[in-house]
């Protein structure tokens, strides 16, 4: 006999008549209980995709171990919406012709490119010049105000492994919106919405 | 057959520039296996890189040498995109650097020792990209003077 106990669900057997009231009062306090048990859920979806997002930041060494190609200056290698794969190992020395990922100072977006020259002093100080391969000149233009050269805390990450086409979904989100929005709906709507038998 | 040419002009903006020109049928200054052998093995080696994961391989020809201002310089000299299905001969007669040699310094007068090798990164179609240094290096000596004039 259910007495409206919230420990009752519907279908579990005893039911008698009720007033629509009644009814609809449990089926809500139902809904907020599976609600909050599929908020969880989700909750623990997201913690683990940033755990291991932060496990690779650890593991690789560098600050962003995954990058979208951005531009088409590295073609006919990667083009833009390629995936790239990044360590940063401390100890890796920057050789002529690694393709490295870098910030200039006072930009946010980073840069992948190849290294052309390297001057490296015994003391481990290393100074390097990046040119892309599709591009007729080196970087020095893109450097900061007065830089010629970049030093190895400007790299965010050595290019190990690649994915073609994969970081496309990213692009799409940045450049429309819309698309952002309708598929965090979707998602937020799925999450909601799913019923666990 | 002709020597290697190696003279430099400098030093503009307090640097070195060395100038460079390679040809296949040359011989370094008495060694023994000179240029030719060195491209020959090499090239034998990228016939059997092209496989069906292999998109392009991105060669580079790097000179590297230390001086007093660097225990370590390496410049790529010169590079070349092959893509899966072009020649992989390389056949390059009397090819001039593509890119300015500079040293950072002062370095390359009277250096006796600079290192080309030829390396090649390999591009898939997906998954690893790894840096290949192919086989063998010619050593090459830089004058003790500079070049005051150069015509072109």
């Amino acid at each position: 006999v259910c007495g409206g106990r919230r420990s009752c669900w519907p279908g579990s057997g005893g039911t008698r008549g009720r007033a629509a009231m009644d009814l609809f009062g449990d089926l809500r306090r139902m809904n907020k209980r599976q609600l909050y048990y599929q908020v969880l859920n989700f909750a623990m979806i997201v913690s683990s995709a940033l755990m291991i997002w932060k496990g690779l930041i650890v593991v690789t060494g560098s600050e962003s171990p995954i990058v979208v190609v951005l531009s088409g200056s590295m073609e006919p290698a990667f083009h833009r919406g390629d995936l790239l794969f990044l360590t940063n190992f401390h100890d890796d020395p920057i050789r002529a012709g690694e393709i490295v990922v870098f910030k200039v100072e006072g930009r946010d977006i980073p840069i992948v490119h190849r290294v052309i020259k390297v001057h490296e002093k015994g003391n481990g100080n290393i100074k390097f010049l990046t040119k892309g391969d599709n591009n007729e000149v080196d970087d020095r233009g893109l450097y900061k105000e007065g830089q010629n050269w970049l030093e190895k805390k400007d790299v965010v990450g050595r290019a190990r492994g690649f994915l073609p086409y994969v970081g496309m979904v990213t692009i799409i989100m940045n450049d429309y919106p819309k698309f952002k929005y309708a598929l965090l709906a979707v998602m937020g709507a799925y999450v909601l919405l799913k019923r666990e038998s | 057959l002709r020597k290697n040419v190696e003279d430099f002009t400098g030093p503009r903006e307090r640097s070195d520039l060395g100038f460079v020109t390679f040809d296949i049928t040359a011989d370094i200054l008495n060694r023994k296996s000179g240029l030719q052998t060195f491209w020959n093995k090499n090239t034998l080696m990228l016939f059997f890189i092209f496989d069906w994961n292999v998109k392009q391989l991105f060669l580079y020809l790097s000179a590297e040498y230390s001086t007093k201002n660097n225990a370590l310089n390496q410049v790529v000299l010169w590079d070349k995109i092959m893509l899966r299905g072009d020649n992989p001969r390389l056949s390059l007669k009397d090819m001039k650097s593509k890119y300015f040699f500079f040293d950072d310094g002062n370095g390359l007068k009277g250096n006796r020792n600079i290192t080309l090798t030829l390396s090649w990164n390999v591009v898939p179609n997906a998954g690893i990209l790894p840096l290949v240094t192919g086989s063998g290096h010619v050593s090459v000596p830089f004058p003790d003077t500079y070049e005051t004039t150069k015509s072109y």
